[in-house]
């Protein structure tokens, strides 16, 4: 990262020797520094607030560090190996896991299923665009208060109208079977209008001509759909998916809110990132939790580079 | 041995002088050594106090502020309200740990060990504190004794609080099952209860009582204390897995038997309590306030003698001076008088549902005038404060583990014999874990 500036430094004083050869070197000289220059402020910031914290946390994990301060001790990798045999790791990773799977695909989906429609129905447009996007516009806490008494057992509206329709009722986020599955609902309502903003972007960038050649060609609706549309969408849905995933996985603050920072009945919704906090900041081990937080972002690193991967692949063969 | 020596070499005068240097060669010395006149001058001396109450007891802390803000023009009372639980005790820890943050702060007295007492929280200098009239005499003994680590006082209790009865009065009295003086009949055993919860479920048509099924460690601590229940916690969990069984297995009915809901969360509870959906709730007496505002004509009890005496699990909030990285006696001095007037003017506080910990407030006749606090007072006289241990105490794992598997035996999705083995899981591991004070 240092070499450019070394290598400006001595073509200048190579050049302060034979200054009578012209501008032509000088320019390039300035070229030389303009790049480094301009990347120089960014730099700084990425070193100081990612790649610092970055090795300052790998160091954390392997100390026993506590949030109150006392003077910190070397443990090796104490904390690594209480992580592997700790189960509760292992189930809140695999919630966070579980949580990814339940929300991505209608996350997608739903959001593409949206934006077809949006642009179908020219007319209530402006309409459907605010009532699908207007609710990624609120806070989480909102978000999380407005379901909690949607959800709620014997009062809430949802079972409400499960009891009208003669159904027995569920009890969402008091049990553990649900819960998980509640926070995703309540996930999809709330965020799926980015992924649909994405979508209509796109979808505004398919020329009509393309569909109109199709038609005379006699495609029919579905044909035109499926051989035109969700081809040429294929950038953005792997954009979407990997924004998504990446969003998922990061799981913490409607879990934590909805389920009042319980984790929810036997921790069914504590996601991994609960589990740092709590480790953290319940239990003031800062070394733990940042030995997990490692565990966990080797995974988000992971499934990245696994979705990376797939989508290249997909991309070269097409 | 138990002060932790500051870590930097920093006096507070090379701080100064670094400053007051540094501002004079940029030609401003007049500012340089404003902090240090400040008491000389006659300027009001600042207080930084953190605290964690949001609710309906917050509102009353505020009216005590203001309060001594006015008597107390010598000091400059500046108060900064946290959320409670996590967020607050982070907060502190951070705090404290840094050594400069604020003056003084409020705490759970279950946490005081676990938050680092000698490390964190300094001890209270109890002859400045008697200066104010504070002494071992005037407060409640089972908080004091609590407030004391090997023989230093590291906390000024302000009050106790625990978990009660509320009941709907015109609910009850439709079910028969009022006093004459229109208060809750006093019930012993688990069967006589339940008559009394189906008497009332009658009424309602829904359920007879609600409790937060998302947070059973306070009724099963308050079961499993009034059974004589033990919990030890060093080395090895020490459990009697009997009362254990017998008090989780009253959760399981009470909610088998459609006597209370098989869930329901924090902010679910009291609504269902509101709306008339249970007649009765098992609660904190924080939510006093809320009732009150509500306009609801109800009743407050001790916790029900299930197992023998009426014995709640409860808490105490307390005042705390945290670590300083540089003595400042002056602050100390401030702090504690504002303790002090907080306490002796605790009766405001008293109007939140929090039973006084300051004996000449707590025994005074406006205090006894009070409704329905007179009702349940006398239990708080005997509340049962967490088990010893860093993890232990209001918003602490302890707390936090047992709420999470105990819900199950509430929507009957583990036996009261599953439920314990997972607990002792949990505990054991927590007890194994090093601890990081």
């Amino acid at each position: 990262m240092t070499a450019p500036p070394t290598a400006g430094r001595a073509s200048r004083s190579d050049t302060g020797g034979t200054s009578a050869t012209g501008s032509e070197p000088r320019r390039a000289r300035r070229a030389d520094l303009a790049g480094p220059a301009l990347v120089l402020p960014f730099a700084l910031l990425f070193v100081l607030f990612l790649l610092w914290p970055l090795a300052a946390g790998l160091w954390t994990s392997f100390t026993d560090r506590s949030l109150v301060g006392t003077a910190p001790s070397f443990v090796g990798l104490d904390n690594w190996a209480e992580m592997a045999a700790d189960p509760m790791v292992w189930r809140s990773l695999w919630t966070t896991l579980l949580f990814t799977l339940l929300t991505t695909p209608p996350l997608v989906a739903v959001a593409l299923l949206m934006a077809v429609l949006t642009q179908r129905a020219v007319r209530v447009g402006w309409f459907l665009r605010f009532s699908f996007f207007s609710p990624f516009l609120l806070p989480v806490a909102v978000v999380s208060l407005i379901w909690v008494w949607i959800y709620q057992p014997g009062f809430g509206m949802l079972n409400g109208a499960l009891t009208g329709l003669g159904l027995p009722e569920v009890n969402w986020l008091g049990d553990e079977g649900t819960v998980l599955l509640s926070i995703a609902i309540t996930t999809v309502w709330w965020t799926v209008g980015f992924n649909y903003l994405l979508y209509l972007a796109a979808l505004q960038g398919i020329p009509s001509q393309v569909y109109e050649a199709a038609s005379l060609d006699g495609a029919g609706a579905w044909q035109r759909f499926r051989r035109i549309t969700l081809p040429l969408l294929n950038r953005t849905t792997a954009i979407v998916v990997l924004l998504q995933m990446v969003a998922s996985l990061k799981l913490f603050d409607q879990a934590y809110l909805m389920t009042n920072g319980s984790g929810g009945p036997d921790y069914a919704a504590r996601p991994i990132i609960g589990y740092i906090f709590d480790s953290g900041f319940t239990n003031l081990r800062i070394g733990y939790s940042s030995a997990i937080s490692y565990l966990f972002f080797a995974v988000i690193i992971a499934v990245s580079a696994l979705q990376f991967w797939l989508f290249t692949r997909k991309e070269n063969t097409a | 041995m138990n002060v932790d020596p500051p870590h930097p070499p920093l006096p507070g005068i090379g701080r100064r002088a670094l400053l007051a240097g540094g501002l004079g060669a940029a030609g401003l010395a007049l500012a340089g050594c404003g902090g240090t006149t400040a008491a000389a001058t006659g300027a009001p001396v600042p207080i930084r106090q953190w605290n964690l109450f949001t609710g309906g007891d917050g509102a009353r802390m505020v009216e005590m502020h203001d309060r001594f803000a006015d008597e107390h023009p010598e000091y400059d009372l500046r108060p900064t309200t946290y959320l409670w639980g996590n967020p607050y005790y982070t907060k502190f820890a951070m705090g404290a740990a840094g050594g400069r943050s604020f003056d003084i702060g409020t705490l759970h007295l279950s946490r005081v060990k676990g938050m680092g007492a000698g490390t964190l929280i300094d001890p209270v200098p109890r002859d400045v504190l008697a200066e104010f009239g504070i002494t071992e005499e005037t407060v409640r003994p089972a908080l004091w004794e609590k407030a004391t680590v090997d023989g230093e006082l590291y906390a000024i209790p302000l009050d106790t609080h625990l978990v009660v009865t509320y009941y709907n009065r015109e609910v009850c009295e439709q079910a028969g099952v009022l006093e004459s003086d229109g208060t809750l009949v006093r019930t012993s055993g688990v069967e006589d209860l339940f008559d009394v919860l189906a008497a009332v479920k009658e009424v309602t048509g829904h359920f007879g009582i609600v409790m937060d099924t998302t947070g059973a460690w306070r009724q099963f601590w308050s079961l499993y204390r009034q059974l004589g229940g033990e919990m030890a916690l060093e080395d090895e969990l020490g459990l009697d897995d009997d009362k254990a069984l017998q008090s989780l297995d009253f959760l399981r009915r009470v909610s088998e038997e459609g006597l209370a809901p098989k869930a329901s969360d924090a902010p679910g509870t009291p609504a269902r309590f509101q709306n008339g959906i249970a007649g009765l709730m098992l609660a904190g007496n924080w939510e006093l306030p809320t009732m009150q505002d509500a306009g609801m004509d109800f009743g407050m009890r001790p916790f029900p003698g299930v197992f023998g005496d009426e014995l709640g699990q409860g808490d105490s909030h307390v005042f705390v001076l945290p670590h300083r990285r540089e003595p400042d006696e002056e602050a100390v001095r401030a702090s504690v008088a504002y303790a002090a007037w907080m306490l002796k003017n605790s009766i405001i506080w008293a109007g939140g549902g929090h039973t006084p910990a300051y004996l000449p407030v707590a025994e005074s006749e406006d205090y006894a005038a009070l409704e329905p606090q007179a009702e349940y007072r006398a239990a708080a006289d005997d509340v049962q404060l967490d088990p010893d241990a860093w993890f232990s105490g209001s918003a602490a794992a302890l707390m936090s583990e047992a709420n999470s598997v105990m819900a199950g035996v509430h929507n009957g999705s583990s036996t009261p014999e599953e439920t314990l083995a997972a607990f002792k899981r949990a505990v054991q591991k927590l007890i194994d874990t090093p601890p990081p004070v």
